[in-house]
């Protein structure tokens, strides 16, 4: 068992994705991943890897783009409004077919909003704000050392899939601090390397075994040859549906009441639960760890006979409630539980609210 | 029989997409022969713009990648962190570099970024038909300033050679014209010279290419070349606003 | 005095002229048949007056001229 070591959400992260494999990170800072930047300057270049704080989170993910295309393991972070500049590379990512390992921190919008902690970037992260059908696997974590877990991985996922991988973690993650176990880090892809391990990256033509030179890109101005494209990305979606789908489940069988949350809410619903039982209300808990695949079928298992309503619980107007009312599929009653602006309720508060729900309910 | 003029292999044997007499033509060639002639035409990577050129890679002989609308230098920064020993440019036009682009470009040069920029200058905005970019000229009649531009509504042309070359990080800064075969040959003697500062590692190179546009200027190819020599030459000067010591004369 | 020989590639050939205008003896013109794409090609005349300095292959956007040299 690896010794563990405090840490700040942030530093981790960038250390578990160092230790996954990453070499190259692009960025700009932004509250509250800052330190990520910050860390990266320091450490990647005694770690075999580069460090470049790009001009802007458009040009983050540009250059992560054209790294990846080259062969390159690239991590790069930001918060939800550098997301949002970000989401046209990640069109182009998933298009062109390139891997990448992105993660979020994310705060509380729209606009500019708060630095404080938010889970508003469901939509942006699962439906995707880029243009045009794509899918990006994207990770909810509930501790740091799951998002250790989760970045650990991540980078040799993506290369696997070929496809950016995402990560969400709120900024309330990012921010605390927590005992974390640290992995051995994984050998590294270097440049000499790329034509034996990534064919279709672009090193130059004498450089790969066919000498065939290679073309990556997204345009595809005949309408047969694009519809092929995708249908062909959707082939991959629809089995990494089926592969990379997780959550945790607590507590279904005979329970009142089931909430759905990740994250920070996920935390704060756990002290919920046992808050509620201490009054005799039985309280669950569907917790998705990945938000795309999101766990529809983990639904299924609830208990239609005893619960009397489904809670998601989220730090947003209401976003991941859509997924849980395809979950859910009309056979028990979906409520919401929220707060926004960045204000995070006590579990406390989670608790008075569930009561009301069933209060109103009966 | 000696040859004398051949098509370089650094062009695909393909026809190209761009319009009859479209000096794209020319340029994208230049590149891929001196690219030939130096013997690294497997060891290139090259990234296409938005714009006309945004086929170029069916043309060009080299590894490419597509990048969004004046990206190219960021995809281009990413590309020679992964392939540090490799030949990479970029090739964009008036829109993406002069345009939405302008941060990216501005910021490469500022890095003094190790790989060579070709810069195609035709004073519109042609793929979409014709608007106004901001190089056109005072005056000039576009589909989105259809009386002219003038300095109220759009401000004055944007040089991009004079602006770029004050910052350190660009170390050479040239620009040529298409308009002649003695002003092709000195363009190609631009590009070796761009390639060559990349090769020594001595920081960003960009050549800015004068080039014609007859679809969109509404003249012929002929015509179109007076055109340019008339009003863009006098507006956008020739020459060499920046180089490293010792690589003037080559 | 070196005899050259200037082939034209009708197929890529747009019709453009730029090798007619940059032609210093003015030895080629757009007479050429029609191509595959509807383009008027362009044709050199008087190959024998051609002194190689290869204006129009320089000029030409579409490598459809090449030039050759009898030893």
């Amino acid at each position: 068992m690896a010794e563990k070591v405090l840490l700040k959400g942030n530093e981790a992260f960038a250390e578990a994705a160092i230790r996954g494999g990453c070499r190259f990170y692009f960025g700009y800072p932004i509250t509250p991943q800052s330190e990520i930047p910050e860390f990266m300057s320091r450490e990647l270049k005694k770690r075999g890897g580069a460090f470049l704080q790009a001009e802007s989170e458009l040009g983050a993910i540009n250059m992560t783009y054209g790294c990846a295309a080259a062969g390159g393991n690239v991590f790069i972070s930001s918060s939800s409004p550098g997301i949002s500049l970000m989401q046209e590379g990640m069109s182009f990512l998933c298009s062109a077919e390139c891997p990448a390992t992105i993660l979020n921190v994310s705060r509380c919008g729209p606009g500019v909003g708060g630095i404080q902690p938010g889970q508003a970037d469901y939509f942006q992260m699962t439906r995707g704000g880029g243009n045009g059908d794509y899918r990006i696997p994207t990770f909810a974590p509930a501790s740091i050392q799951e998002a250790v877990d989760i970045l650990y991985e991540a980078p040799m996922l993506a290369d696997s899939i070929r496809n950016p991988v995402a990560v969400l973690a709120d900024g309330m993650l990012g921010q605390m601090m927590e005992p974390v176990a640290l992995p051995e880090p994984k050998k590294q892809i270097m440049p000499q390397d790329v034509p034996a391990y990534k064919p279709w990256a672009l090193t130059g033509y004498d450089f790969k075994p066919d000498h065939q030179r290679a073309v990556v890109k997204s345009l595809r101005l005949q309408p047969d040859a694009l519809e092929k494209h995708v249908e062909k990305l959707f082939e991959k979606y629809h089995r990494l549906e089926k592969e990379l789908v997780r959550c945790e489940t607590i507590g279904l069988d005979g329970a009142d009441v089931v909430f759905v949350a990740f994250g920070t809410m996920s935390r704060l619903c756990k002290e919920a639960m046992e808050m509620l039982e201490a009054e005799g209300v039985r309280a669950g808990l569907i917790r998705p760890i990945t938000i795309w695949p999101f766990p529809y079928g983990a639904f299924d298992a609830l208990d239609f006979g005893k619960t009397k309503a489904v809670i998601s619980t989220e730090l947003s107007m209401g976003q991941m409630i859509d997924d849980v009312r395809i979950g859910v599929s009309g056979r028990l009653p979906v409520e919401l539980i929220h707060r926004t602006g960045g204000m995070i309720p006590t579990s406390l508060e989670i608790v008075e609210k569930t009561k009301k729900i069933l209060g109103a309910l009966k | 029989m000696k040859p004398v003029f051949t098509y370089t292999k650094g062009m695909l044997p393909v026809s190209t997409s761009y319009c009859p007499g479209c000096t794209h033509g020319i340029a994208n060639r230049i590149i891929m022969e001196t690219l030939e002639e130096m013997g690294k035409l497997g060891d290139a990577i090259g990234v296409a713009p938005i714009g006309c050129a945004v086929l170029c890679h069916q043309f060009m002989n080299v590894d490419m990648l597509e990048a969004a609308h004046g990206r190219a230098p960021a995809v281009a920064a990413g590309i020679r962190r992964a392939q540090p020993d490799r030949l990479v440019f970029t090739y964009q036009g008036d829109g993406d570099l002069a345009s939405i682009g302008t941060n990216e470009i501005v910021h490469a040069a500022h890095r003094g970024e190790k790989f060579s920029t070709f810069f195609i200058n035709n004073a519109i905005y042609g793929m979409t038909g014709g608007q106004m970019a901001p190089t056109t000229l005072i005056g000039q009649k576009t589909t989105t300033c259809p009386e002219g531009r003038t300095v109220e509504q759009a401000g004055r042309p944007i040089r991009m050679s004079e602006m770029l070359s004050t910052i350190d990080g660009a170390v050479y800064v040239e620009r040529v014209a298409l308009d002649s075969p003695a002003h092709v040959r000195a363009a190609k003697k631009a590009v070796r010279r761009a390639f060559e500062v990349q090769e020594k590692r001595l920081g960003f190179g960009i050549v800015e290419f004068l080039s014609i546009c007859p679809t969109n200027w509404g003249l012929t190819p002929a015509d179109s070349i007076t055109w340019l020599r008339d009003n863009m030459i006098p507006y956008y000067p020739l020459g060499v606003y920046k180089c490293p010591e010792g690589l003037e004369n080559d | 005095m070196a005899k050259f020989h200037v082939e034209f590639n009708r197929d890529k050939c747009k019709g453009c002229g730029l090798c007619k205008t940059f032609c210093p003896k003015k030895l080629i013109d757009l007479t050429g048949p029609i191509n595959s794409k509807g383009y008027v090609t362009a044709v050199i005349g008087r190959e024998d007056e051609c002194v190689g300095c290869a204006s129009c292959a320089t000029m030409c956007p579409d490598g459809a001229i090449e030039i050759f040299r009898e030893e």
